[in-house]
């Protein structure tokens, strides 16, 4: 941390932390579509996790070029996601357990 | 390395260039980038397998959230008794570090007792790492695999704060913004890191 910067309210950080989870929760019982919740819940772990770095880490507080090494997995993995796109999606159909694992005959 | 040395003989090597306080805070934020990858993938793997399957089972309604919720909040009080620990050090005083410190690793056991006992309940309920009794087996795999692996990251913390808290201690130390600073707050990084991953774990794994 660079000395110069005055502390940031940590117990604030922490409320708004807890009041994030808590919106968390209630999200997935809103009568909403699911995709909807799905966005919601995402967005909030991000704003958590993003409190948590800024804050916490002292990101916020460091050479801006640090941040960059801290958002490099975060953009990985949004690249992963395409990347397995065709892994679940190419199969027209979804299959189930039961399906997936019929034993070949003679086979215990 | 050498070129430096022979520029300046005898003294420090340069300073980091996005960390000019220490190398080893430059160190950690590159273990922590690797290590985001690591569970990244994890995270992945698990979106793709759930989203191929036609009978994954509802996760909040198999794992209950009422006990992680409580574990996400208590790892959150740890990550806040983390920073205030910091700043007893910063201001050179020994008696609140070690109380924050010792809050912390207190905060990281506590989550580990209850992990264990959700563990054990959800086990005894029939979660097992290859099945489980509602649905695709890939619940119980990914489930274990990826909470264990958090586990096992929030063990290490305890360890590495647990040395932390025995360096604070030490009456021979030297508090302020030096050295000890330095690495309590390079341990403090790691911390915030395990907090911060369970928030992402806590979603896809329980609330989605």
């Amino acid at each position: 941390m660079a000395d110069g910067h005055a502390s940031p309210n940590y117990w604030l950080i922490w409320l708004y932390l807890f009041i994030l989870t808590v919106t968390e929760i209630a999200v997935i019982f809103a009568p909403i579509a699911k995709v909807l919740i799905v966005i919601a819940l995402v967005s909030l772990a991000l704003v958590k996790a993003t409190l948590v770095a800024a804050y916490f880490m002292h990101l916020r507080f460091e050479v801006r070029t640090l941040a960059l090494i801290a958002l490099t997995p975060l953009f990985l993995g949004a690249l992963l996601i395409f990347i397995l796109i065709p892994d679940h999606s190419a199969v027209p159909h979804k299959t189930a357990d039961s399906v997936k694992v019929a034993p070949a005959p003679g086979h215990r | 390395m050498s070129q430096v040395e022979t520029m300046h003989p005898g003294t420090e090597p340069a300073e980091s260039p996005l960390t000019p306080e220490s190398w080893g805070k430059l160190g950690m934020w590159i273990f922590l980038a690797g290590d985001a990858m690591g569970f990244g993938v994890l995270l992945c793997a698990y979106g793709a397998m759930r989203y191929g399957s036609a009978d994954w089972p509802n996760p909040y309604q198999r794992l209950g959230i009422n006990l992680t919720a409580f574990m996400t909040f208590l790892l959150i009080c740890s990550s806040v008794t983390m920073v205030k620990g910091l700043e007893g050090v910063k201001n050179g005083k020994r008696g609140i570090a070690q109380i924050y410190l010792l809050l912390t690793v207190i905060g990281g056991l506590g989550f580990l007792s209850l992990q264990a006992y959700e563990w054990t309940k959800l086990i005894g309920e029939g979660l097992k790492i290859f099945g489980n009794p509602w649905g695709a087996s890939l619940f119980g795999t990914t489930f274990f695999i990826i909470t264990g692996f958090h586990g096992m990251h929030v063990t290490g913390g305890v360890i590495y704060l647990s040395v932390m808290l025995a360096l604070v201690s030490k009456p021979t130390t030297a508090l302020g913004t030096g050295w000890t600073y330095n690495v309590v707050e390079i341990s403090g990084l790691y911390w915030h890191f395990v907090d911060l991953v369970w928030i992402m774990v806590f979603t896809f794994i329980y609330l989605l």
